[in-house]
C-alpha cells in the first residue's frame, strides 16, 4: 500500500506532550493525519502502527509509565500487539512499553540524576527481522535528540546477553559531536532502543519527531520514521 | 482558632505588614474594625507585590503604547500583534523569596504561575525563559540553590511540555542571601480571541476550577514583600507546592473551554489566591462578587475563611461563564479529571461578600481594596557619580589568549550548558534556536514566522549608574534580537530591587525606570507587562539592582535567521559599531575589571540609543538580505569573548588583526555598547553598505579552517583549550 493508506494511531494520555509533534511528523511523511486516541477509550480502531508518544503520561510521580500502563487503552494496545500489530513507544512511550512488558527491561533514573536534553549519536544495530530496522543502513550514525530523566536502560546480565544474541537491540548511543559522554544516561550496553522478540514492537528513548528538517538541525528522525513506515506499508 | 468575627487590632495588621496609616485607612473606609479574614484580604491586596505601591508612580512613566500593542499592562499578561491575525502574549514574573527558601518548589511554581498568566489570556504557551541570579560560586548555599532552582524550572516546564528556550544566569555575592528567579512565558493566540479578567453580568456564575485549596502558600504575597532575616527558614510553610501534571490538565481544559463560546472572564489564582482573583475580576468589571466559601474545593478539613482566601495553592482558576454554558464547561473539566465548582455569582453591589457556614465571613466594599490601595512617592535622590576607569589604571594584560582563557573559564562567562541541558528546549518541535545564543527563536506552529525572545540585564551597570543600566538592559535585548535578524516588538520587565523605603534604593528604582523608558521609546519597544519585586535584602543588605528585560520580536521567515556560530572558513569578520575602543576600550564596570581590577565602582559604558537603533537595524537588514551569515552582540567580556564564542559554537577558528597602537587589553575586553561582531562572505560589500547607511564598521579578520584563535602574529590559542575551560567550569563547580 501507499504511505498515505497507512493507518497510524497515536495514544494520548493526559500528560502526553509529544503527541502533537509526532502527529505532525507522521503527517509530514505520509500526507495523512494520524488518529489521536484518548487514554480513556477501551478499544482501538484497526491500525497499521500504534505510537505511544513522549511526555509525562500521568505526571510520572509514582513511576514513569506505571499508571499509563494500567489505563483502559493499554488493554487494546496489548491486544493489537498480541495480534502481531506494530507498536512504537518513544521516551515515556518506551517506559510504558517496559511497564506493560511489551519490550524487555526497565528504564531507571539517568546515571547523572539529571534531566538531559541534547542531541545524541545513535548507531543502528543488526537486528532480527523488524519493520523498524529493516530499511535502515546499519553502519549509519544518526543524530537525534533525547529529553528525559529516566532513560537509563537496565536489565539483568542474562537478559542483556539474550537481547544481544537475539538481535533485539535496535539502537545504541555512540559518539557524536555533542559534548559529553556518548552514553548520556548510563544505559546498559549503551542501549537507546530495543525491539520485541517478534520484531513488531520498538521502544526507544530518543525523539525522532524532533529531527524532521534542517531547521531542527537534523533530518535523521525523518529518515528513521520514514523507513519504518515504508516497511509497514510494503 | 480565631473566629471570623474576632476584632483585629493594629498589632494584627502590623504582623501582616501593614503600616499605621494603612490600618487607619482601612478602619476609616470600613467604618469599623475588620475581622481576621477581611484584614488578611486588605493586607494581601495592599502588599507591595499586589499593589505596586512604591513603584506605581514611576511605572506610569513607561511607554506602553504602539501600533503593535493589543494589550498593555494591567491584564494577566501583555499582548502584541505579530501579523497574520496572531498575537504573542507574554509576561515575566519573579519568584525570588520562595525560591531561596525552597528552591525546587519556589522555581517550579514560578514557572507554573507565569504559564497560567499566559494561558488565562487564551494563548497556548510556546516558550519559557528565565533570568536567574545566584550568590558567589564559592558560597555555602550556591550549589544547593542552583541545583534546586534548575531542577525546579525543568521539573515544571519539562512535564507540562513547554520548551525552555533561553535565559540568563549570573553569580554575584550580593545575591548570597537573596537569589533572583524570574520566569517568562510567551504564548500565541488569534488576536481576536484574547480573554480578559473583568467580571461581567450580575447573576452570572463564578466558577472555581483546577486543583483543590490547601494550607500551602498562605499569605505568600505578603512574605514576598518583606526583607529576609535569620527567621526566613521558619517561613518554609508559606512556599507553594507545584504540580505540573495538574497544571497541564488545567491548561488543556482551559484552552479547550476557551475554544467554545463559554467564558466571559477568567483570572488565574496566583499571588494572594482567591483574594486577588475575585477582587480583581469584580473591580475591573465595576461589580461585586458573592462567594460561598463552603463550596470551595478544599484539600484539608476545617479551613477557615482566612485560610481559604489567602491560600496560594497552585493550579487554580476563577472564571465567569455564560450561565447556559455551565454544563458544557463541566463536561470538559470532567474529561480532564479536574474540580469544577460554581462557588458564587457576580453581583451589582460592588462588595465582596464571603459566606462561611451560612454567615457572612467578610463583607467589604471592593473600591477601597483596589482604588484606595496606597501609592507612595518614596524619597529618592541623585545616583552617585562614578569615576571613569582609565585603561592604564588596571592590569594591562597584553596576551589576549591567556586572559581570554582565564575569563572564559570563570563562572561569569563560562558555558551554561550544564544548566540548560536540564531543560527540555525542544518539545513542541518548533524550537529553531534554543539556549546558548543571542536570542532564542521559536517558530509559529504551521507557519514560517518566528518569535525571537531574549531576557537581559547587567546588574553591575545598574548598580554603577541606574539610568544607564536601565537603558542598557533594553538595548542589549534589542541587540540580541537584531543579531538573529528579528524585529523587536515589545518588552516585559521584572524590576528586582532592595528596600524602597531606603532613598538610595528608591533612587536605583526611579533612575533605572527612567533609563528603561528612554530606551523603550527610542527602540519602539513599549512595555506591555511586568512585575516588581522589592525588599530583596538580607539582614539590611540589598542585592545588586536587577531590572530584567524580556523582549519579544518577530521574523517573517525563520529560514532567514542566523546564529552566532561562524559558517565557513575564508569569511570576513567585521565589527559593526564605534571603533574608538581600538585605542581605548571601556573597562569600567566590565567583566575584565571584575577579574583584574579593584572593587571600586566605576562608570559603566555609556549608552547611545540612536546608535543602538541604527546599528541594530543595519545588522537586521543585512541578515535578512543574506549579507551577514553569523552575528553576535558584544556584551559581557567584550570583543575577544564575542569572537571566541562564535568560534566555539562552530568549531571554526579565526585569524584576528590586532591594533598596532593603543591598549590591547582595553581593545579586546572593553564593553563599549551598540556593537556586533558579524561574519560575511563579502566584507567589501558589507563595508560599502555600512558606509551608505552611515554606520561605522571595521574589518578585523577572517574565519579560518584551523581550530584556533590567532590574535595578530604571535598570540594563538587552540579552540580545544578554550572549550575545555569554557565547558568544564560550571560542571566542576556543581560537582563541588
Amino acid at each position: 500500500m501507499t504511505l498515505s493508506a497507512l493507518r497510524v494511531a497515536i495514544i494520548v494520555f493526559p500528560g502526553s506532550n509529544c503527541d502533537r509533534d509526532m502527529m505532525v511528523a507522521i503527517e509530514q511523511l505520509t500526507s495523512r493525519r494520524p488518529a489521536l486516541v484518548w487514554h480513556k477509550e477501551a478499544s482501538l480502531d484497526a491500525a497499521d502502527l500504534v505510537i505511544i508518544p513522549g511526555g509525562f503520561s500521568f505526571g510520572d510521580y509514582l513511576r514513569c509509565g506505571a499508571l499509563a500502563g494500567r489505563s483502559p487503552i493499554m488493554n487494546a494496545v496489548l491486544d493489537h500487539a498480541a495480534r502481531g500489530g506494530a507498536v512504537m513507544g518513544i521516551c515515556n512511550g518506551f517506559q510504558i512499553l517496559t511497564e506493560t512488558g511489551m519490550v524487555p527491561g526497565v528504564l531507571i533514573r539517568n546515571a547523572g540524576l539529571k534531566f538531559a536534553c541534547r542531541n545524541v549519536g545513535l548507531q543502528v544495530c543488526e537486528t532480527l527481522a523488524s519493520p523498524f530496522t529493516s530499511g535502515l543502513v546499519t553502519s549509519k550514525r544518526l543524530i537525534i535528540p533525547i529529553a528525559h530523566n529516566e532513560g537509563n536502560y537496565f536489565a539483568e546480565p542474562d537478559e542483556l546477553n539474550q537481547l544481544e544474541g537475539n538481535g533485539q537491540i535496535a539502537f545504541r548511543y555512540t559518539d557524536s559531536k555533542a559534548i559529553g559522554p556518548a552514553n548520556p544516561n548510563g544505559a546498559a550496553h549503551d542501549i537507546a532502543g530495543v525491539i520485541s522478540q517478534n520484531g513488531r514492537v520498538l521502544g526507544m528513548m530518543p525523539h525522532p519527531e524532533r529531527a524532521m528538517s534542517d531547521l531542527h538541525g537534523s533530518t535523521d528522525g525523518a529518515y528513521l520514521l520514514l523507513k519504518s513506515l515504508e516497511a509497514l506499508a510494503s | 482558632m480565631t473566629s471570623a468575627s474576632d476584632k483585629m487590632t493594629f498589632q494584627n495588621a502590623a504582623a501582616m505588614g501593614l503600616s499605621r496609616d494603612e490600618w487607619n485607612l482601612i478602619t476609616q473606609r470600613l467604618g469599623r474594625v475588620p475581622n481576621l479574614c477581611e484584614l488578611g484580604i486588605f493586607s494581601a491586596m495592599w502588599s507591595e507585590h499586589c499593589s505596586y505601591k512604591s513603584s506605581k508612580k514611576w511605572l506610569k512613566t513607561l511607554p506602553i503604547d504602539g501600533p503593535q500593542v493589543i494589550e498593555g499592562p494591567g491584564e494577566n499578561a501583555g499582548a502584541v500583534d505579530i501579523g497574520d491575525g496572531l498575537a504573542a502574549i507574554f509576561k515575566i514574573e519573579s519568584h525570588n523569596h520562595p525560591s531561596y527558601i525552597e528552591p525546587y518548589q519556589g522555581a517550579a511554581t514560578g514557572v507554573g504561575g507565569i504559564l497560567r498568566d499566559v494561558f488565562t489570556m487564551g494563548a497556548r504557551p510556546v516558550a519559557l525563559l528565565n533570568a536567574l541570579r545566584f550568590g558567589e560560586a564559592g558560597h555555602d548555599k550556591t550549589r544547593h540553590l542552583v541545583n534546586g532552582v534548575v531542577s525546579g524550572i525543568g521539573g515544571y516546564g519539562n512535564c507540562i511540555g513547554i520548551p525552555t528556550i533561553g535565559g540568563e544566569v549570573n553569580f554575584h555575592k550580593s545575591y548570597n542571601g537573596n537569589i533572583l528567579v524570574n520566569a517568562m512565558a510567551v504564548g500565541l493566540t488569534n488576536s481576536d480571541r484574547i480573554f480578559r479578567s473583568a467580571a461581567t453580568g450580575p447573576g452570572n456564575p463564578v466558577i472555581y476550577v483546577g486543583a483543590k485549596t490547601g494550607r500551602d502558600g498562605i499569605h505568600g504575597a505578603t512574605m514576598a514583600s518583606a526583607e529576609f532575616s535569620d527567621e526566613t527558614e521558619s517561613k518554609r510553610p508559606t512556599v507553594q507546592v507545584g504540580d505540573p501534571f495538574t497544571g497541564k490538565l488545567l491548561m488543556e481544559a482551559c484552552l479547550e473551554l476557551m475554544a467554545s463560546d463559554s467564558v466571559l472572564s477568567i483570572q488565574d489564582m496566583g499571588a494572594a489566591g482567591l483574594t486577588s482573583s475575585s477582587v480583581e475580576m469584580a473591580s475591573k468589571g465595576g461589580l461585586g462578587m458573592e462567594i460561598d466559601l463552603d463550596l470551595v474545593p478544599a484539600r484539608e478539613e476545617n479551613m477557615s475563611a482566612y485560610e481559604l482566601m489567602l491560600s496560594e495553592s497552585q493550579e487554580r482558576m476563577l472564571m465567569v461563564l455564560k450561565p447556559e454554558a455551565t454544563e458544557t464547561a463541566r463536561v470538559i473539566f470532567n474529561k480532564w479529571d479536574l474540580d469544577f465548582m460554581p462557588i458564587g455569582q457576580v453581583t451589582e453591589t460592588g462588595r465582596l461578600v464571603l459566606l462561611k457556614n451560612g454567615a457572612a465571613a467578610c463583607d467589604i466594599p471592593i473600591g477601597p481594596l483596589v482604588d484606595d490601595a496606597p501609592e507612595y512617592d518614596r524619597p529618592h535622590g541623585d545616583a552617585p557619580t562614578r569615576p571613569k576607569l582609565a585603561s592604564h589604571d588596571i592590569a594591562t594584560n597584553s596576551q589576549i589568549s591567556k586572559t581570554l582563557k582565564s575569563m572564559l573559564g570563570h563562572v561569569d562567562l563560562a558555558s551554561r550548558r550544564w544548566i540548560y541541558e536540564q531543560y527540555d528546549s525542544q518539545v513542541m518541535a518548533d524550537t529553531m534556536a534554543g539556549p546558548g545564543g543571542d536570542a532564542a527563536l521559536v517558530r509559529v506552529h504551521g507557519s514560517h514566522r518566528g518569535l525571537a525572545i531574549s531576557t537581559d540585564c547587567t546588574p553591575r551597570y545598574v548598580e554603577a549608574n541606574p539610568k544607564t543600566g536601565g537603558a542598557q538592559a533594553v538595548a542589549e535585548a534589542y541587540r540580541n534580537l537584531s543579531a538573529i535578524g528579528a524585529t523587536p516588538l515589545a518588552i516585559t520587565n521584572n524590576l528586582n530591587f532592595g528596600n524602597p523605603e531606603k532613598p538610595e534604593i528608591m533612587t536605583q528604582l526611579v533612575d533605572s525606570i527612567i533609563g528603561m523608558g528612554d530606551a523603550a521609546r527610542m527602540l519602539d519597544t513599549p512595555v506591555v507587562s511586568g512585575n516588581v519585586s522589592l525588599y530583596n535584602e538580607t539582614d539590611g543588605s540589598a542585592i545588586q539592582p536587577c531590572p530584567v528585560i524580556g523582549m519579544v520580536g518577530v521574523i517573517d521567515d525563520v529560514e532567514l535567521a542566523v546564529g552566532h556560530g561562524f559558517i565557513a572558513a575564508g569569511n570576513d569578520i567585521l565589527v559593526v559599531g564605534q571603533n574608538d575602543s581600538k585605542n581605548d576600550g571601556w573597562l569600567g564596570a566590565s567583566i575584565y575589571q571584575q577579574h583584574f581590577g579593584d572593587d571600586k565602582i566605576y562608570a559603566p559604558p555609556p549608552i547611545d540609543l540612536a546608535a543602538e537603533r541604527a546599528h541594530g537595524s543595519f545588522v537586521r537588514q543585512q541578515i535578512l538580505a543574506g549579507k551577514i551569515n553569523a552575528a553576535h552582540d558584544i556584551s559581557d567580556g567584550g570583543l575577544a569573548v564575542a569572537i571566541a564564542e562564535m568560534a566555539l559554537k562552530s568549531g571554526l577558528g579565526a585569524s584576528i588583526l590586532v591594533p598596532e597602537q593603543g591598549q590591547l587589553h582595553a581593545w579586546a575586553f572593553g564593553e563599549d555598547q551598540a556593537r556586533f561582531v558579524v561574519s560575511t562572505e563579502d566584507g567589501t560589500a558589507l563595508i560599502a553598505a555600512a558606509k551608505d547607511a552611515g554606520i561605522e564598521i571595521t574589518s578585523i579578520g577572517m574565519v579560518s579552517e584551523a581550530s584556533e584563535l590567532k590574535f595578530g602574529d604571535r598570540d594563538t590559542i587552540s579552540l580545544q583549550e578554550l572549550n575545555d575551560v569554557f565547558e568544564s567550569c560550571i560542571p566542576s563547580l556543581m560537582a563541588g
